[in-house]
């Protein structure tokens, strides 16, 4: 319980941004749905009539949190909400209603709930609470598999339910995990992996190894401290790389075979990888080999890519991706929300066109306007400064709970506050990303300004439970 | 590591990046790339046309030819109709029930892929039935009126003349690209040559629309809607009058009628008959297809497009090129024995023999046009026939002849001359002589004029030498369009000869009966009507008569052509016709009623074999 004028040491500053967000989001909601005929903005048969029911059942949440519910009971039962969160989940793929196509949502009269915005607390509370435990070892095979299966479970339940971008949301807790002791190379790893990935799409596998060597020539330049000397290397590499195929032109070989531009490079690669492989037995410097084996694995994913896209990632996926590489743009398919979407951001301009002044977003060119989409309204109504504004607030946010996150005592408090952060990016990243076209479409709200009582209620609850868990550092 | 930045730093410059990513890419979109900006515009506003009156077609003394009337096309929006009293609906505008039904049910099944489209279900409802629509519309939802212009002819003359209207096809929308689907363009006529005068210009009404292009309101109260402006209405030369009685005298006979003022080259009337039916011309899309298929052919515009041999009439011109190179005179005398009779010979018909040029034009002597004839093309001038034959055509080409004149009136064909090489392919090069093409000398053989050239020729005689192109559009209420048709085109013939053969034209028709003139049964006193007949023959079927006459003898103020097919004596049909119009336009009277009323029973449809 808050006694006397503690209340004053909670961080205003994060609850100020929350507020204001949530006004942007109402507003924008209003903005996006306004038709003359339900002109009040509290008409709750009209979204932005229902948005302010959510907003203010969200501060009646957030201060039920902050006064009334003791902080310590989310330690104590972590496991149980988990494992709560977990039924939820499963109930719902057989007692839930199909939304769009996936089997993620209760329907209580009125209300529809999602489960999967509650099990990302309870996943942060079940791990923040393992990872506390005084005889947990991170670096272990115990350690390992333990937080595997606590971000995998949900993961998996949330995949059966069709709702692949919400399970796309757990991979944020890696960005916790590098904080607690995850090696950097993991995350180097697999945004690399991500890169090459689109690479090879967009481009060629040739393209992609030539830039995986240069990515892995200046990693070696610069942990062996010599980076001069591998950027000279490279600058004389590169363009025999590029080269390369011409090999086949020469009239004494091109008589005989006729191969892939990809084995005219490897003639160089290889050797260069063997002279690597020799120096990291030599020096028995780790990550020498770690650099070879990264390498290894990079071009097996690299000539994979091909069997994933075409055989793993469903038609729409494959569609969305596709679309965003502008390798196969259907303005009309796949393409359509997207470029909408760039319409009415782009007609925005500097200034915005004014309040309730928008007319790509107001009159429903981009679906999933008010949910998924709402950054359109902003980006439309009040243009490049608005939409700065908010990318400013949300900055802001993230990192003032990443530094809060640093410094509390409690590992709980840190592994929660480290989570949240990571979550509210990765929904940021993903959310404003796909709206102006550089991320693929993937359906996840924009926290605490989408319209939707489930995941502001969520978002609100994952905020202030922090806000909550800090206060006490600050006692 | 040597650098080492804390994993909490390292993470929040991720996050960092990614916000300046999103910076630079908002950056793009909204500020640098216009093409977005664009598009928006294109997405939401809706375009309503409004389609502007089109411009009045007037006669020379301004009375409307083609004027406007408000139509009404009955739209329906398939999405947003609702089970309703079909046969209600049919009676209002007599549709066939099940056709209704059908249309309806095709509808139904494309509502979703038709989305909130209107799309036109009674095409030109009259004001009476749209009324009554109006006071039942609440009964029929889905149902609207919308409200454009369709044309009315007052004077109940000059369909062909005045052409029509009608919705702009695939090919047209091609070539033109400011045209949109749905417009109405002018076809043939003067709505053809003058559709940039008088179609106008569209405006449009603004409306904000959603992604099922349903109107939501007004764009800035109309802030930036666009009247349409109306189109300018045009002074055309024609006599609405003078081009109704040629009408109705030409009417039950196929052929041409064409007026001209020879001053001026205005055309006072262009009748082609059988011409379109005005009564039809409104609608014509209703009529196109029997229109089309009708053996009499009303679509092709004889007066501007048949080519036709001349005849006689022709030698007028052989005698003025006999003149202008010397090889004739006023006192040329050649006798005629019934024919000119050497190698295969030309026949003639019996007059007193010999004749002076005067006489031959008065009584339309074969022979002595051979003999004229063969002077030109033999001039011992030249070296060769074909030099003389090159001289020749030269000539001929000054009146306008074998070639377009360059009027303002659309489909105007050039008719035809023969040239060497013409003759060079019959007989052989330079196997050919004078009397190979001696049917030249009578206008007949290889030779093809449109009854305009006719026309035309005999204002070029009226005025003594010189032609203006003739033209069917004088100008503007407010603005002279047609400056160009100022400029006088001469003859290479100088006028002191043209004086020589009036005197024949003016005998032809003024000379008291039994002299051997040919028209002389057309003469009216006091108007000094100056012509000359036509027999053309034709392989077709029975020969074509044609006359060619302007009046009065000084200061001329009409010139006339009237070509009727396979009618007989130029002096039987054509010349009554062209004298009653003279008559008609110079007293505004006509005191021959037996001769009006003998023209107006002629039906001649008959004589023509039906190609």
């Amino acid at each position: 319980m808050i006694r006397g004028n503690e209340y004053k040491q909670l961080d205003w500053q994060l609850i100020l941004c929350y507020l204001i967000l949530m006004l942007i989001g109402w507003v924008s909601i209003f903005s996006a749905v306004y038709d003359e005929e339900h002109g009040h903005i509290l008409d709750i048969t009209q979204r932005y009539g229902m948005q302010f029911i959510w907003i203010v059942t969200s501060v009646v949440i957030a201060f039920i949190v902050l006064f009334v519910i003791d902080p310590k009971i989310y330690s104590t039962l972590a496991w149980l909400i988990y494992g709560g969160s977990l039924l939820l989940l499963l109930a719902v793929i057989f007692l839930g209603i199909e939304v769009n196509g996936s089997n993620s949502w209760f329907e209580f009269g009125p209300v529809r709930f999602q489960p999967a915005e509650i099990s990302k607390i309870a996943t942060t509370m079940a791990l923040a609470s393992l990872m506390s435990g005084y005889n947990f070892r991170f670096k272990s095979i115990e350690g390992y598999a333990k937080i595997a299966l606590i971000i995998l479970i949900p993961m998996a339940i949330i995949v059966m339910q069709k709702e692949t971008g919400s399970a796309l949301i757990y991979g944020a807790f890696i960005l916790m995990l590098y904080r607690e002791g995850l090696s950097g190379w993991y995350i180097s790893l697999g945004i690399m992996a991500i890169l090459l990935f689109l690479i090879t799409l967009s481009s060629s596998p040739f393209v992609a190894v030539i830039v995986l060597t240069s990515i892995m020539v200046i990693a070696r330049g610069v942990l062996s401290r010599r980076a001069i000397v591998h950027l000279l290397g490279l600058a004389a590499l590169l363009p025999l790389m590029i080269l390369s195929p011409r090999m086949g032109d020469i009239p004494a070989i091109s008589q005989k075979i006729d191969l892939p531009d990809v084995f005219w490079l490897s003639t160089i690669i290889v050797p260069l990888l063997l002279l690597h492989i020799i120096s990291a037995i030599k020096s028995k410097f780790k990550l020498y080999q770690n650099i070879a084996l990264s390498f290894v694995l990079a071009v097996i994913l690299i000539f994979s890519v091909e069997f994933f896209f075409e055989r793993i990632l469903k038609d729409h996926q494959r569609a969305r991706i596709e679309n965003l590489l502008g390798i196969n743009v259907d303005l009309k398919g796949a393409g359509y929300n997207v470029h909408q979407s760039k319409i009415a951001i782009g007609s925005g301009g500097f200034w915005g066109k004014g309040f309730l002044q928008g007319t790509q977003t107001k009159f429903n060119f981009v679906p999933e306007q008010s949910t998924d989409f709402i950054f359109c309204t902003v980006g439309e109504e009040w243009g490049f400064v608005g939409s700065s504004f908010l990318i400013f607030l949300y900055l802001f946010m993230i990192i003032r709970i990443y530094n809060l996150a640093e410094k509390q005592k409690d590992t709980f408090n840190r592994v929660y506050g480290y989570s949240l952060a990571s979550i509210m990016f990765l929904h940021f990243f993903i959310n404003i990303g796909m709206t102006i076209g550089i991320m693929p479409v993937i359906g996840i709200p924009l926290p605490f300004v989408s319209y939707g009582g489930s995941s502001l209620w969520s978002f609100t609850l994952f905020l202030f439970i922090f806000i909550r868990l800090d206060l006490d550092r600050r006692k | 590591m040597a650098f080492d930045l804390g994993k909490k730093n390292i993470l929040i410059l991720g996050v960092i990046v990614i916000a300046l990513v999103f910076l630079v890419q908002l950056f793009y979109l909204q500020i640098l790339d216009e093409e977005y900006k664009v598009t928006a515009e294109n997405n939401a506003y809706r375009y309503d046309v409004r389609y502007p009156a089109r411009g009045l077609i007037m006669d020379r003394n301004k009375k409307i030819l083609a004027g406007n009337e408000t139509a009404y096309d009955i739209m329906i929006t398939p999405y947003e109709v609702k089970p309703f009293d079909t046969l209600d609906l049919c009676n209002i505008f007599d549709l066939d029930y099940l056709e209704v039904r059908g249309k309806l049910k095709e509808y139904r099944k494309n509502r979703r892929r038709i989305g909130f489209q209107s799309m036109p279900f009674v095409k030109q409802a009259t004001s009476i039935q749209y009324t009554i629509f109006l006071e039942k519309a609440y009964k029929f939802p889905g149902f609207s009126a919308v409200s454009r212009t369709i044309r009315n002819y007052p004077y109940n003359s000059g369909a062909n003349l005045l052409g029509y209207i009608t919705e702009a096809d695939t090919s047209f929308l091609r070539k033109n690209p400011e045209y949109r689907r749905g417009d109405y363009i002018g076809k043939t006529g003067i709505e053809q040559s003058y559709e940039e005068v008088l179609k106008g210009k569209k405006g449009h009404n603004i409306f904000l629309r959603d992604v099922h292009n349903q109107v939501k309101s007004s764009f800035a109260d109309g802030k930036y809607d666009l009247e349409a402006v109306p189109g300018m209405s045009i002074i055309s030369t024609i006599d609405a009058e003078l081009q109704q009685y040629g009408e109705l005298l030409m009417r039950n006979k196929i052929g041409s009628l064409v007026a001209i003022e020879p001053s001026t080259g205005e055309i006072l009337t262009l009748v082609s008959s059988p011409g379109i039916d005005v009564t039809k011309l409104a609608t014509i899309n209703k009529y196109y297809s029997e229109l089309v298929n009708d053996p009499l052919k009303p679509l092709f515009n004889r007066a501007v497009m048949s080519p036709y041999p001349p005849g006689s009439v022709f030698k007028l011109v052989n005698a003025l090129v006999g003149l202008e190179e010397g090889v004739l005179d006023s006192d040329t005398r050649y006798s005629c024995s019934g024919g000119y009779h050497v190698g295969r010979g030309v026949a003639c018909h019996p007059h007193p023999s010999p004749t002076d040029l005067t006489r031959s034009i008065m009584m339309s002597c074969n022979t002595y046009y051979c003999h004229v004839f063969r002077n030109i093309i033999d001039n011992p001038k030249y070296s060769s026939v074909t030099e003389g034959f090159i001289r020749w055509k030269e000539m001929v080409e000054s009146f306008g002849f074998g070639k377009k004149l360059g009027t303002d009136f659309p489909a105007e064909q050039g008719g035809t001359l023969p040239s060497t090489g013409t003759y060079d392919k019959i007989h052989g090069k330079d196997k050919w002589k004078s009397l190979s093409i001696i049917s030249l000398a009578i206008g007949q053989g290889e030779i093809g004029t449109t009854p305009l050239h006719l026309a035309n020729f005999a204002a070029t005689v009226a005025n003594r030498g010189y032609y203006i192109v003739p033209h069917v559009v004088r100008g503007s209420p407010d603005t002279l369009i047609n400056t160009e048709y100022r400029e006088k085109n001469y003859t290479k013939v100088s006028t002191a000869n043209f004086e020589k053969i009036i005197e024949g034209m003016f005998l032809a028709v003024n000379s008291p009966p039994g002299s051997g003139a040919t028209a002389s049964r057309v003469a009216v006193k006091g108007l000094d009507i100056c012509g000359k007949t036509g027999t053309a023959q034709n392989p077709h079927g029975k020969d074509h008569s044609v006359f060619i006459c302007f009046a009065p003898r000084d200061n001329p103020r009409i010139a006339i052509v009237a070509y009727i097919e396979n009618a007989g004596f130029g002096a039987t049909w054509a010349a009554p016709i062209a004298s009653l119009l003279t008559e008609m336009y110079l007293t505004r009277k006509i005191e021959r009623k037996d001769m009006e009323a003998f023209i107006l029973q002629g039906d001649l449809i008959g004589n023509t074999t039906v190609r």
